[in-house]
């Protein structure tokens, strides 16, 4: 269950510089961009890598999109790898919106730019709901299996939009759970990996060994 | 009015605190700002403070970018506003970078810390078991956003322009690889013909 290796930044430069253009890109938000650039085009990450990533990039506070850069950076090349792509997140972002905050400081009261950024916003929700209907199929190898992994993607949805939770509870609440209920599967393949005989053909037939199962088949 | 040293200080501990706060994004920090920077200090108005945030969107680059426009909007009042010349938009930049910083700083701290020690320890099952447990979680969130972003236009009969952006939008991002500049340029400019209004 290795997973297949991924091409990664071959400079400091290529990083701050994919990390520019990404940053230039984001309208309303980086994440989709990044599933789009760094998943689907370069392969710096698997679908399933950038789940765990992202996941802990929105789970420790800070900016998602900046906590996602500064992980990657210093993975791949140290602490000079973390601020180059934070930089290049943020650097020449950065003089366009003040630039434009001096120009257009009052375009909250412009009603053609109010109805225009509306418009813009829509699009921009439709992006994020995309760019996780995409992800929902990486939850395939995860440990928790697939039907639970779905399970809990409408329990998110519901806790959020029907009971409109705060965001930190239900990644604290549900997610602690789920950590735990993981932390259950995972060990039992292990106990089950280390009990294997080695010539053993046909292990027991309960539920766990049977989700196990399909698991390290993937 | 100008900013003392204690405020410049002030305003620094300020976002510095907001950092930690910010679990899900930068955004969800937002009304501890207003009620900090608006209410308690009137550094800024309601306005302005509404204003950052809408430049922020309209302009590329991460959301979190809207705390650099409210510090330069806070050093720009503080210094008598922008006609009153260089020392104003120095003053500006200087705020900004200050909030930016402070907005930064902590939460970067702490997320290489973590980070390189769960890199370090990726193989204990407790390290495993937290990426596999939050990874469903995260996946709902990204949905939820997605219709978050668009529950607040939820006048039905007028907002309804704006639901089928959204979904052709989804539609498109997810089943083709048309370039999102071209998406985001096609909302903005329905929306400025004033075509979204139904």
């Amino acid at each position: 269950m290795t997973p297949k290796p991924t091409r990664g930044p071959t400079s400091i430069w290529d990083l701050f510089w994919s990390f520019t253009l990404l940053g230039l890109q984001g309208f309303g938000g980086v994440l989709t961009i990044v599933q789009r650039e760094l998943v689907e085009k370069k392969q710096w990450f698997t679908p399933e890598e950038f789940i765990e990533d992202w996941s802990v990039a929105q789970v420790l506070p800070g900016p998602n999109v900046i906590n996602l850069g500064l992980m990657f950076g210093s993975r791949h090349f140290g602490m000079s790898g973390a601020i180059a792509a934070t930089t290049g997140l943020m650097l020449i972002p950065s003089v366009g919106v003040l630039a434009l905050a001096l120009l257009f400081g009052s375009i909250s009261d412009n009603p053609i730019a109010q109805s225009a950024l509306q418009g813009m916003n829509a699009v921009v929700a439709g992006m994020v709901l995309a760019t996780g209907i995409k992800l929902i199929p990486a939850l395939k190898k995860n440990p928790l299996g697939y039907p639970l992994g779905l399970c809990l993607v409408a329990l998110t949805i519901v806790c959020v939009n029907v009971f409109k939770m705060p965001l930190a509870f239900v990644l604290l609440g549900l997610g602690g759970l789920s950590t735990l209920w993981a932390a259950r599967q995972l060990q039992q393949l292990k106990a089950l990996e280390a009990q294997r005989p080695p010539h053993a053909e046909n292990a027991e037939n309960t539920d766990s060994t049977q989700s196990s199962q399909s698991i390290t088949k993937d | 009015m100008t900013l003392t040293l204690t405020d410049w200080f002030a305003l620094f501990l300020h976002f510095a605190a907001d950092s930690l706060l910010a679990v899900g994004g930068a955004i969800s920090a937002a009304p501890e700002m207003h009620r900090f920077l608006v209410q308690e200090h009137h550094w800024l108005d309601d306005a302005t403070f509404a204003n950052s945030i809408t430049v922020a969107q309209a302009a590329p680059g991460p959301n979190v970018l809207f705390v650099a426009v409210m510090g330069l909007n806070v050093g720009l009042v503080a210094s008598g506003g922008l006609h009153s010349g260089a020392q104003a938009l120095a003053y500006g930049l200087l705020a900004a970078f200050v909030c930016m910083m402070g907005m930064l700083l902590p939460s970067g701290l702490l997320t290489l810390v973590i980070t390189n020690w769960a890199h370090k320890n990726r193989e204990l099952t407790a390290v495993k078991a937290f990426k596999a447990g939050v990874a469903p979680i995260v996946v709902g969130l990204l949905v939820s956003t997605g219709y978050v972003l668009n529950s607040h236009n939820n006048h039905w009969s007028h907002d309804w322009p704006l639901w089928v952006v959204a979904i052709i939008s989804t539609l498109l991002v997810w089943k083709t690889k048309v370039h999102l500049l071209w998406l985001l340029a096609s909302g903005a400019l329905l929306g400025g013909l004033g075509l979204l209004q139904a």
